[in-house]
């Protein structure tokens, strides 16, 4: 894996972090929990719609949308009780928002272990956010199945 | 210097009722000279998101461990950590978390590992805090830094290591995980991920008592009746023998033993911090599987 396959805005949020000292990723982090962007209008009274990240430690939903122009969009709620798990939510949806199915599909699942935070934060978080990242590519090629179909 | 203690007539039915606060003591006391409050979570980021004006952040996983060994850090980066933190030898430290005060136990548990005398937790924590609407500020992290001296830990009374469980059969030993983890359907609590233990189970003889059974819905701890019915007449511990607790690191067991000693007043009681992570994947150690104890193999 080098760094030149990862899509650009995911890139720079990796680059973000490494530019920074282990105390201020946390910080940087937390802006990106405060940052987690809402729920369109037609998803905020559908939580059937969503798919629970059973990997994670506190209750966190994700949808994964393609639109017309076949680009993906991902969709998170997390509890403001659990900011890193926010965090984490955010820096996919914003990091993943508009990319093509191929270039998600192609994100590498080591991602969460390569942005600076595995000192910071416990292994047990960042493997969350990893199982984010998977079942997100998953519901991606269920979608994309369904679009070829 | 030590601040006065909480008079409260609910902390008085405790063995050392010295050991908690409540609330509007807290309250009462913030700013008071000798006092210093610390915020311990589980979510990293919590403290960042607001907190009680003047309180100190210590991380679990970045301040109290050692970066490399397996093991707490020594008396030397204590010193530095709590120095820094702006808490003296002497001063009167009140520590507060999320999850009933899962986290704030455990660093509790650690100040004990370097013989800090005054250390208390917050009753309720973090969740009861917020509940009653009291202030909380995200303010950057200030203190005066203090002169701690470098106190080696003293582990023994404390700290049992797995050595020490497998020559303890025979005397109690409190499961605080899961009903799922004892009976060996996961390695981790329900809705964390599956890590860190190759073999599923508990140690046999160890009795099942989830630690959170210690914990009132709003984060408090439970009466001395209700407490004394789990542990005394329950599980059946006299106070006349030692007694181990773990968990899956160390963490939630912490909450038991401060259950045990400071709130019940039994003495000897020990917390296996390698806990489920080491037993569940060292070479020959026994194992039992199911939701019986099993019974204690010879000590060794």
């Amino acid at each position: 894996m080098t760094s030149t396959e990862l899509p650009a805005q995911l890139a720079e949020i990796r680059e973000d972090f490494l530019a920074l000292e282990q105390s201020d990723r946390l910080q940087l982090l937390l802006e990106f929990s405060n940052e987690l962007p809402a729920l369109p209008e037609r998803y905020q009274d559908h939580p059937d719609l969503f798919e629970r990240v059973v990997e994670c430690q506190s209750p966190v939903f994700i949808v994964v949308e393609v639109d017309q122009d076949r680009a993906v969009h991902l969709y998170a709620t997390a509890p403001a009780e659990s900011p890193t798990t926010r965090g984490f939510a955010s820096i996919l949806a914003q990091g993943l928002d508009g990319l093509s199915i191929d270039e998600v599909l192609a994100v590498p699942d080591d991602f969460p272990q390569t942005i600076g935070l595995t000192q910071a934060v416990s292994p047990l978080r960042l493997r969350g956010m990893t199982a984010m990242l998977g079942r997100t590519k998953r519901q991606l090629r269920e979608r994309a199945a369904a679009l070829t179909a | 210097m030590t601040v006065e203690t909480d008079p409260s007539a609910r902390f008085a039915e405790f063995a050392h009722p010295e050991r908690l606060v409540s609330t509007d003591w807290l309250q009462e006391h913030l700013g008071a000279p000798g006092l210093v409050v610390v915020e311990s979570d589980e979510d990293v980021l919590l403290y960042e998101t607001g907190h009680i004006p003047g309180a100190v952040k210590i991380d679990w996983h970045t301040d109290l461990n050692d970066p490399v060994q397996r093991d707490y850090i020594d008396g030397a980066a204590f010193a530095a950590l709590v120095g820094r933190k702006g808490i003296g030898r002497d001063s009167t430290v009140v520590i507060y978390g999320d999850k009933s005060n899962w986290w704030a136990a455990y660093a509790l548990w650690v100040f004990t590992l370097f013989g800090h005398t005054d250390v208390r937790l917050l009753d309720g924590g973090r969740q009861k805090w917020l509940a009653e609407g009291r202030e909380v500020t995200t303010d950057r992290e200030s203190a005066e830094p203090a002169a701690y001296p470098v106190v080696e830990r003293n582990d023994a009374p404390i700290r049992a290591f797995k050595e020490d469980v497998l020559g303890h059969f025979g005397h109690p030993l409190i499961d605080v995980r899961s009903p799922e983890e004892y009976s060996g359907q996961r390695t981790t609590a329900p809705a964390y991920p599956e890590e860190g233990a190759l073999r599923a189970g508990h140690i046999p003889s160890a009795v099942s008592v989830p630690w959170a059974r210690a914990a009132a819905d709003d984060a408090t701890f439970r009466s001395r009746a209700e407490l004394d019915a789990i542990y005394r007449d329950e599980v059946g511990l006299t106070g006349d023998e030692p007694v181990i607790a773990y968990c899956r690191i160390g963490e939630r067991s912490s909450h038991t033993w401060f259950v045990l000693q400071h709130l019940l007043g039994i003495e000897n009681v020990q917390n296996y911090d390698g806990s489920w992570t080491e037993w569940g994947s060292a070479v020959r150690v026994p194992i039992v599987q199911g939701t019986e104890a099993g019974t204690a193999p010879a000590p060794r």
